[in-house]
């Protein structure tokens, strides 16, 4: 769980700094795209959002997070598949494990909307 | 209202550090080894008998993170190598700041560097440190289900260490249903079976080791 708490910070140190600059004083919504390898878990994202969104630029906002799944495309066969489960890295193709993850390690802040004043 | 199109890494700001560290422990030759386990599965107890056999022969140092204690950092301390602990004050993992400050309290010159992460699978995975090697520790006394429940952090690692082998016989660890696991999740990872308490596989280890310290003094 903290280690949810850590990424909310940096989100929030992020979000702040840019808000800062551009004279937003009221956050209405942050949108988060967190790959599924992370193991950053959304409802852990947001509990901890809620824990420290208490000022006034955060409160009241929403976040929004798109989770990515996981996708491989295999070095033997070229075939590019989601993967069912986190630790089943073998082509369901041609049984390779030669594989590269083109998806799925995500952990990116895609935009805020606010107001300025 | 406005809308703001960051496309911000969130963990940019520590990816930067890792970098920068990465940079450094490269300049130098050092080979610095980020070592994550769970809670007893036996990391520090591997770092004591790799220490003794090793202190001779290279100059190890020590990064020791724990929540709140120096336990650890005293065990190692008294193998008589520089070592600095790291106390986290509750967060579960270390971050690449962390260690960028303990590495410069390091009596220098080392040629090898362990650092010891907080006793936890699934955090520190996230966290880069600027690490050359990831190594991870699972012991017998665990059970076979810590590869399939965090994948992430197998994934990641160059190295795994099966600690406790000498419990084998007295566990339902299964060393075929290990490598099976690991077959699907990192074929390529290292694998070396080891038990910190008496010592055996400690050697194959400590070979490697060395191998791996002279490539990167040539």
């Amino acid at each position: 769980m903290m280690h949810e708490l850590s990424i909310m910070e940096s989100v929030m140190d992020t979000v702040r700094k840019s808000a800062d600059e551009l004279n937003i004083h009221r956050i209405e919504k942050i949108k988060l795209v967190i790959g599924k390898m992370t193991m950053a878990l959304p409802e852990s994202l947001q509990f901890a959002f809620q824990a420290l969104a208490r000022d006034e630029l955060f409160s009241g906002a929403v976040l929004e997070i798109e989770e990515r799944d996981i996708i491989c495309r295999c070095g033997g066969c070229q075939n590019e598949f989601p993967l069912k489960n986190a630790y089943h890295f073998v082509c369901p193709g041609c049984g390779s494990r030669d594989l590269e993850m083109i998806q799925g390690n995500e952990l990116y802040i895609d935009s805020y909307e606010g107001d300025e004043d | 209202m406005v809308e703001v199109n960051l496309q911000s890494n969130i963990l940019g700001a520590n990816d930067l550090i890792a970098r920068k560290n990465r940079g450094i422990f490269r300049d130098r030759g050092q080979l610095v080894i980020n070592l994550m386990s769970s809670p007893g599965s036996g990391k520090t107890t591997i770092l004591e008998r790799t220490i003794e056999k090793l202190k001779d022969q290279i100059k190890i140092g020590v990064i020791e993170g724990d929540l709140y204690t120096d336990e650890d950092a005293k065990r190692i301390e008294q193998k008589g190598v520089s070592v600095i602990q790291i106390n986290t004050e509750g967060t579960c993992h270390l971050d690449a700041g962390m260690v960028a400050g303990a590495y410069d309290k390091l009596a220098q010159p080392l040629d090898l560097i362990f650092i010891e992460n907080v006793g936890n699978l699934v955090c520190p995975a996230d966290f880069d440190l600027g690490e050359d090697l990831r190594a991870v520790v699972v012991s017998t006394a665990e059970g076979n289900d810590k590869l399939p429940k965090y994948p992430l952090i197998f994934r990641q690692s160059d190295i795994v260490l099966v600690n406790k082998i000498d419990l084998l016989p007295y566990t339902d660890f299964s060393l075929d249903r290990f490598y099976g696991d690991l077959g699907k999740i990192n074929p390529s990872a290292q694998v070396f079976l080891v038990s910190g308490r008496t010592g055996e596989g400690i050697e194959a280890w400590n070979d490697w080791l060395l191998g791996e310290v002279r490539r990167r003094k040539l």
